[in-house]
């Protein structure tokens, strides 16, 4: 190690950082660690929806037990669960090792911004990764299921709307879960949480198929995923009995308010001792 | 002396530990919370080597965690560099940089991207960025390893990474909490050397430490503080100057030294007495030659000596003399 003293130095001027040039550094941090999981990702957040389209959507039709345009309903909801599920994950997972023993979200925590922005960098990188794991499940679901009846991308601004209020939503949501519950109890959160979600979501029926069970109909929507799989319905395969989509658009828009400011407060008190 | 940190009346106090037991070492508040810190007032000049010495629990890391933003304290104020901590955490935190005890790299990223990235969160360009890590990894003899996995570095190579994470962003004071714990000697020498190296390139350097040698090394000024209170604060010299009766000497018994304590107090050239359970420490200016004398003490009270040790004036005879308890 050399002696100078120049090693060191210290500068003589400071200037002041922007804000918006740290929040994409911290961005390009989590993509550029998503990125080396990538696979492991993919696999996590696609292969139990992409196994239920081989069930419901391609074995069960084929047999005859599934009416043809079960796949148009079920398409929008595999989509929906994708998205969320990848988003819910890919914020709250990495938190049970940020805030772990080491605290190793601490390099972060001393960049020189507020930390509700270092929070809201993290809502945002989830949005990032749910939107990929919703495209990249998309067209194995298309193969899969063969020709879809009613779908189109004719609506693709609408598409595109319900999938970023959906992500943001649920990536807020794995904002407030991954700081608000102890990291061992992410797996239970998953268990308790998280799969009854997407099992009373709508995403696997239609929501105006639950008419035949009147108090379902009513308990479901307090998840937020039926909004994100009836929007989506809406939005791509509209023949399709659905819900108003403006009326998911405000829920979402609702719910992704709600978990934001709950799950950055949160975040805050965990960052902050 | 301009001031690099400044607090006034700084205090902590964590809510209860819901299962209701208090750490160690730390008094209860009245509405059952824990005081980590009393009300500490300090000052700490721009340029100075700077240490705060206690054993754990004493409220180290918490005015450390307050300094560097990451704690929000009770009530007081705190600045460093001139801006409020609380106020103005995002412009302290511009100025600092942190190592802390236990290393905490980012596992997502390798060891360049561990400082690469790190200066990216403070603006740096990323050109300059890479200028800088590389030097740092050069100075910290971590060039071979600029592409490993931060799992592959051993605890003192963790240790280094984060002492030039902490530099890259060039900040004006750099906070280490306890940096040397768990390095092997040759490493933490090392270690001292690149402190040193810092500090004699203008750097204000806040230090928690509870080695005396550490400290008695390394500071300029060194803070004693134990139980969340401020007990001592002065140069390491000046500090061993106060070290009761020069020479400290400690008779484990084999039983209660309370007998054998009184006795010792009539020995001639013992300044004072303290007995603890079975320990007995008396300060004395001729130290060795004292010992017979003291063992007799002991033997009149009906007890055996079992042990014997014999320190010489240090931060430890002071630290022991002001709080009756060992550092470590």
């Amino acid at each position: 190690m050399s002696r100078t003293h120049a090693a060191f130095p210290v500068p003589a001027t400071r200037p002041r950082v922007r804000r918006s040039r740290v929040f994409l550094a911290l961005l390009q941090r989590d993509l550029r660690v998503a990125r080396k999981e990538l696979p492991f990702f993919l696999i996590r957040t696609t292969l139990q929806p992409l196994m239920f389209i081989v069930v419901f959507g391609f074995l069960l039709p084929r047999m005859g037990f599934m009416r043809g345009e079960y796949t148009s309903a079920l398409l929008p909801g595999i989509l929906a669960v994708s998205l969320t599920f990848a988003s819910i994950q890919s914020v709250a997972l990495p938190l049970v090792q940020d805030f772990g023993f080491t605290r190793e979200i601490e390099d972060r925590l001393l960049a020189p911004v507020p930390t509700r922005l270092v929070a809201a960098e993290k809502i945002v990188a989830g949005v990032i990764q749910g939107m990929v794991s919703a495209i990249f499940v998309m067209p194995v679901a298309r193969l899969i299921m063969g020709p879809i009846p009613g779908l189109t991308l004719s609506h693709l601004p609408l598409v595109v709307l319900i999938v970023i209020l959906g992500a943001t939503a649920f990536s807020a949501l794995g904002l407030l879960l991954g700081t608000a519950i102890s990291p061992q109890q992410i797996g239970l959160m998953f268990s308790i949480i998280v799969a009854p979600m997407i099992f009373f979501g709508c995403a696997y029926y239609p929501w105006t198929g639950l008419a035949a069970v009147p108090i379902m109909k009513y308990a479901v929507l307090v998840n937020p995923l039926t909004y994100v799989a009836e929007g989506m319905r809406g939005a791509l395969t509209p023949s399709i009995p659905h819900m108003p989509v403006a009326a998911a658009a405000g829920a979402l828009l609702v719910l992704s308010g709600v978990f934001w400011a709950l799950g950055i407060r949160s975040f805050e008190r965990r960052a902050i001792g | 002396m301009t001031a690099a940190i400044a607090t006034s009346a700084l205090r902590k106090v964590y809510p209860a530990p819901p299962n209701g037991r208090r750490p160690p070492g730390r008094p209860a508040s009245g509405d059952g919370g824990v005081v980590a810190l009393e009300a500490l007032d300090l000052e700490v000049g721009e340029g100075e080597f700077f240490g705060l010495l206690g054993p754990n629990g004493a409220g180290k890391s918490t005015t450390l965690g307050i300094l560097t933003t990451r704690i929000r304290p009770t009530a007081g104020t705190a600045l460093v560099a001139g801006e409020d901590v609380v106020r103005h955490a995002p412009r302290v935190r511009q100025r600092i940089g942190v190592v802390p005890q236990r290393p905490n790299p980012d596992r997502g990223l390798d060891v360049l991207e561990n400082l690469v990235f790190h200066a990216a969160y403070f603006g740096v360009p990323r050109a300059e960025a890479e200028q800088r890590a590389s030097r740092l990894l050069e100075m910290l003899s971590l060039t071979e390893k600029r592409g490993s996995k931060v799992d592959e570095l051993s605890g003192g190579q963790q240790q280094r990474l984060m002492i030039a994470r902490a530099l890259i962003h060039e900040p004006d004071v750099i906070f280490l909490d306890e940096p040397t714990v768990g390095l092997d000697p040759q490493a933490r020498l090392a270690l001292w050397d690149i402190l040193r190296e810092l500090h004699d390139a203008g750097r204000t350097i806040v230090m928690t430490t509870h080695y005396m040698e550490e400290a008695d090394q390394l500071c300029e000024r060194v803070a004693i503080v134990d139980r969340g209170k401020l007990l001592a604060l002065d140069t390491p010299a000046r500090l061993k100057e106060r070290a009761p009766g020069g020479t400290l000497v400690i008779l484990t018994l084999d039983g209660d030294a309370t007998d054998a304590a009184q006795r010792a107090r009539r020995v001639a050239g013992v300044e004072r007495v303290e007995s603890e359970a079975t320990t007995m420490r008396a300060f004395a200016s001729r130290g060795g030659e004292l010992i017979p004398a003291l063992i007799r003490a002991s033997e009149e009270a009906g007890r055996t000596v079992t042990d014997i040790t014999l320190r010489e004036p240090s931060l430890e005879t002071l630290f022991i003399s002001l709080t009756g308890r060992r550092l470590v």
